[in-house]
């Protein structure tokens, strides 16, 4: 039997299920049948509202004609702008890869001291807004301002989005087959490079697709570090130049570019190979001494977590103490905080009612339209959130009049933005399950519906759980949308931190960063918990 | 066939005109009634300054006053996606630039003139759909030891002295206005020889006016190119330990160019009665006291006592131009974008 170990974006939390009903995911007879139509029509209506902003850029660049999209395009420009936005996510990417799978390996495989501790802190620098960190890091050294700065803040924000996958996929190997290569006289070294890595690759793939589409559809870290990437000059195009279609025209260019990029890591991923595991569940490893490495290893990760979180929290209190004497309004940091975690609630629990159908169909059919309806949920995501948000306005005012402005609209907005961070760990947390126990329940006699909501869904239940606080963690965070299409009066964390620096009001900004920070540190610890909770299960070895 | 169709287009036609006379009195009418209900403002101004001013007006009036904050910029561009269909009433931005892209877009309605005509024509649309309420100078931000004598007019920050040491926030629309003005004024073939030289002295770029500010204050440049009322704000808010200092630009400097915050009625306003009684309440006495007060600005409406530590603005003589011919702002992009500050 054979599993395909993690072909999605952020990794399967496993189910303990899983293990319980002993088997492992099994993919003969997927991908056959006809999919069902109760899956499919909401994964249509799912993907159709992913690609709204597409619809609005398409009418929008073409608005002034096709000469003028010609115009735009064909400047040295554009493709420096291309260069340039191109040269810093593979730079960040490749430095995510690397910091990502060193830290998840050190976690997984390595006689750490203090492991579990180490598991969750790892994943907290997503906690972290990216424009915060941004303003903490040059306003401290000026002159990391530009692309080195941009590079430092971007890879200490996503590193995390590879940590997670490869963590997971590392402790669902099966350990056997590192023991068997080293029985053979591997070395340790050669075991890692040539055996573990091989096998968690489509995990790593995954992570580097999220952080190279965060990359380029982030505005906050490469503004506050002045680096001119696509984002930048797509804002300047809409706030000071007032000119929505070079906005729109440049904006599709960038859907071009996360295009290629989706594409290329579907590519490297359908080569990846798939990893053959035993029957049963996979026997925890247990931890390589590092001997000698051990302090450096230490020193390394000290060093990661020092520089993502304590230096931007340290800062951030910083700025409130030199502005103590003003005191800060604790109703109003209280209401932005109710705010923020209400919509931040209703954004995760429509991503993933969006998701789940997405998601399910992805990893149990293999038709042609469910893989273009998957990834079609990706594309916006390279899009910078004011073009997401200036294209709800323009769906919104004109078809969603009643709605517009309110709650619905905001949290649909939401659900455009960071559907693929759901539908990703339905996707894989579905693809690990036996699909045998949902013919079972088919062969007597459930619909679909009464399958889905019966059997995958509580068996994939950890794995969504994680979609949605990945979800809940990026709508707390979320400035540009919010800004727009809240409902008029409501304020959140992210909407008061910007009055307050918009004002240069550092000081003022401090309760609501700290209290963004440390909000947003609960979902990003139950990220990691799900995973520990599979390391705890019975049958742990783990000291 | 032809006759009755005739008839009664004729017919259609004299109701119109008859309804829209009606819809003229009805229009005066309100005028005169007590304008009440609840409006929208859009406001690229910041809610912690505005707020109390509108709290005011709207106990004094009965008016609701719905605030929806935002940046200057992207609530122009919003305005201009929802066009007809806008929830606001009142459009309240930062610069010129975003009132003339909207009033562009023809979604303003005309003010009533006695309400424009209380600020100079300068400070004005020339068709009066939106009016300044305060005024913003563009000044030469300067840290007095690294640049003891900065330059007080634009070809003086050319010198081989200032390479390097010049501030500046490509995105900001106050910096984009200077520049259209500057095309304004000299023609685009001498903005484009004034903008290339300026490149030449590998300005440092930044997010916004602030930055350059605390940059010039910390001494990593010694000069910025911002609003004069940057610099007074950090002093009232870190006291002493400033140590910038506002450098006016000479008469008629293209550099000391006078923006304006200002206001404009959204045409399709279904209230807007309201609206105008908001911008009359703004322009009037108390709207251009608490300007004055708060903000470091110079109210426009003539009467009004400006912040002492300011030059009058009768004594700034900015350079002459019309606010309304700043509404260029796509060229200026190019142009910009063309010489490299805007993107390098």
């Amino acid at each position: 039997m054979s599993i395909a170990a993690s072909p999605s974006s952020l990794e399967a939390l496993p189910a303990p299920a899983l293990r319980r009903a002993g088997a492992v995911a099994r993919r003969r007879r997927v991908g056959r049948r006809r999919p069902p139509l109760a899956l499919v029509a909401p994964a249509v209506v799912g993907a159709a509202a992913a690609v709204v902003p597409l619809w609005y850029l398409a009418d929008r660049a073409t608005s002034q004609g096709w000469s003028e999209v010609a115009d735009e395009l064909w400047q040295r420009r554009t493709l420096d702008l291309v260069v340039r936005s191109l040269a810093l996510a593979g730079v960040v990417t490749a430095l995510c890869v690397v910091i990502g799978v060193a830290a998840a390996w050190l976690v997984a495989r390595a006689d750490l001291p203090g492991r579990r501790v180490w598991q969750v802190a790892l994943a907290l620098p997503l906690a972290i807004p990216s424009y915060v960190s941004a303003f903490a890091w040059v306003s401290w050294k000026p002159w990391l301002a530009g692309f080195r700065g941009a590079v430092l803040v971007l890879v200490l924000a996503s590193y995390p989005y590879v940590y997670l996958p490869v963590l997971a996929a590392l402790r669902r190997l099966d350990p056997a087959h590192e023991e068997v290569a080293r029985s053979l006289g591997w070395t340790p070294r050669k075991v890692v490079l040539l055996l573990t890595l091989r096998q968690v690759r489509p995990a790593i793939v995954a992570g580097a697709l999220l952080v190279a589409l965060y990359v380029l559809s982030d505005f906050g870290a490469v503004a506050t570090m002045r680096f001119e990437a696509f984002t930048w000059v797509i804002y300047g195009a809409y706030r000071a130049g007032f000119n929505p279609a070079q906005a729109a025209i440049l904006g599709t260019v960038l859907v071009a570019v996360a295009v290629v990029i989706v594409a290329l890591e579907a590519h490297v991923r359908g080569s990846a190979s798939f990893t053959r595991l035993g029957a049963g569940a996979p026997r925890p490893s247990r931890p390589l001494p590092l001997g000698r490495w051990r302090v450096a290893a230490v020193a390394f990760l000290v060093v990661v977590l020092a520089a993502a979180i304590a230096f931007p929290v340290a800062q951030v209190v910083h700025w409130m103490r030199r502005g103590a004497d003003t005191g800060f309004d604790v109703a109003r940091v209280a209401s932005a905080v109710g705010a923020t975690l209400r919509l931040s609630a209703l954004a995760a629990l429509a991503a993933l009612a969006v998701a789940v159908p997405i998601g399910v169909l992805a990893a149990r059919f293999r038709q042609r339209y469910v893989h273009v309806l998957e990834r079609s949920t990706y594309v916006a995501h390279g899009l910078p959130g004011i073009v997401i948000a200036i294209s709800l306005v323009f769906v919104g005012v004109r078809l969603l009049r009643p709605i517009y402005q309110e709650t619905p609209l905001l949290v649909l907005a939401y659900v455009v933005l960071f559907l693929p961070l759901a539908v990703g760990t339905v996707r894989s947390s579905v693809e690990q399950l036996p699909v045998g126990l949902e013919e079972v329940a088919r062969s007597l006699g459930h619909s679909p519906a009464r399958v889905l909501a019966r059997v995958t869904v509580p068996l994939a239940a950890p794995g969504l759980a994680a979609g949605a606080a990945l979800v809940f963690l990026a709508t707390m965070k979320e400035l540009p949308a919010t800004l727009l299409l809240r409902p008029t009066g409501t304020e959140t964390l992210a909407t008061e931190l910007w009055k307050a620096t918009s004002i240069s009001d550092y000081a003022a900004a401090g309760p609501y960063a700290l209290a963004i920070i440390l909000l947003a540190a609960v979902p990003t610890a139950l990220l990691s918990g799900l995973l520990t909770a599979r390391a705890d299960g019975p049958g742990d070895a783990l000291p | 066939m032809g006759r009755a169709t005739r008839t009664v287009g004729l017919l259609v036609a004299a109701a119109l005109v008859v309804a829209g006379c009606g819809d003229d009195d009805d229009g005066d009418d309100t005028g005169s009634a007590a304008p009440s209900g609840t409006i929208t403002i859009y406001s690229g101004r910041s809610e912690d300054l505005v707020k109390p001013l509108l709290d005011q007006f709207a106990a004094e009036t009965g008016i609701t006053v719905e605030f929806r904050g935002g940046d200057s910029g992207e609530l122009g561009a919003q305005l201009l996606t929802e066009g007809d269909a806008s929830p606001a009433d009142v459009f309240f931005s930062q610069d010129a630039g975003a009132l003339g892209a909207v009033s562009k877009a023809g979604l303003f309605e005309a003010l009533p003139a006695e309400l424009v005509e209380r600020v100079p024509e300068a400070y004005r649309a020339a068709d009066a759909t939106w009016m300044g309420l305060s005024g913003r100078v563009r000044v030469v931000v300067h840290h007095p030891e690294l640049a003891p004598a900065p330059p007080d007019h634009i070809d003086g920050l050319l010198a081989p002295e200032w390479k390097g040491k010049i501030g500046f926030a490509p995105t900001n629309a106050s910096w984009q206005a200077f520049v259209t003005g500057l095309r304004v004024l000299r023609g685009d073939d001498g903005a484009r020889a004034w903008l290339e030289g300026f490149a030449a002295q590998d300005p440092v770029a930044y997010e916004r006016n602030g930055a350059v500010r605390d940059a010039v204050d910390a001494g990593e440049i010694a000069l910025g190119l911002v609003n004069h009322y940057y610099l007074y704000e950090k002093i009232a808010a870190e006291g002493d330990g400033v140590v910038a200092e506002n450098q006016y630009m000479a008469a008629g400097d293209p550099g000391g160019l006078v923006n304006v915050a200002g206001a404009g009625v959204l045409a399709s306003s279904d209230n807007e009665a309201a609206a105008v009684a908001l911008v009359d309440y703004l322009s009037g006495p108390k709207g251009q006291a608490y300007f004055a007060e708060k903000t470091f600005e110079y109210p426009l409406v003539e009467g009004t006592v400006t912040a002492d530590v300011l030059p009058p603005l009768a004594d700034l003589d900015p350079p002459a131009l019309d606010l309304s011919d700043l509404d260029s702002l796509g060229e200026t992009q190019a142009l910009l974008a063309d010489v490299g500050l805007l993107t390098k």
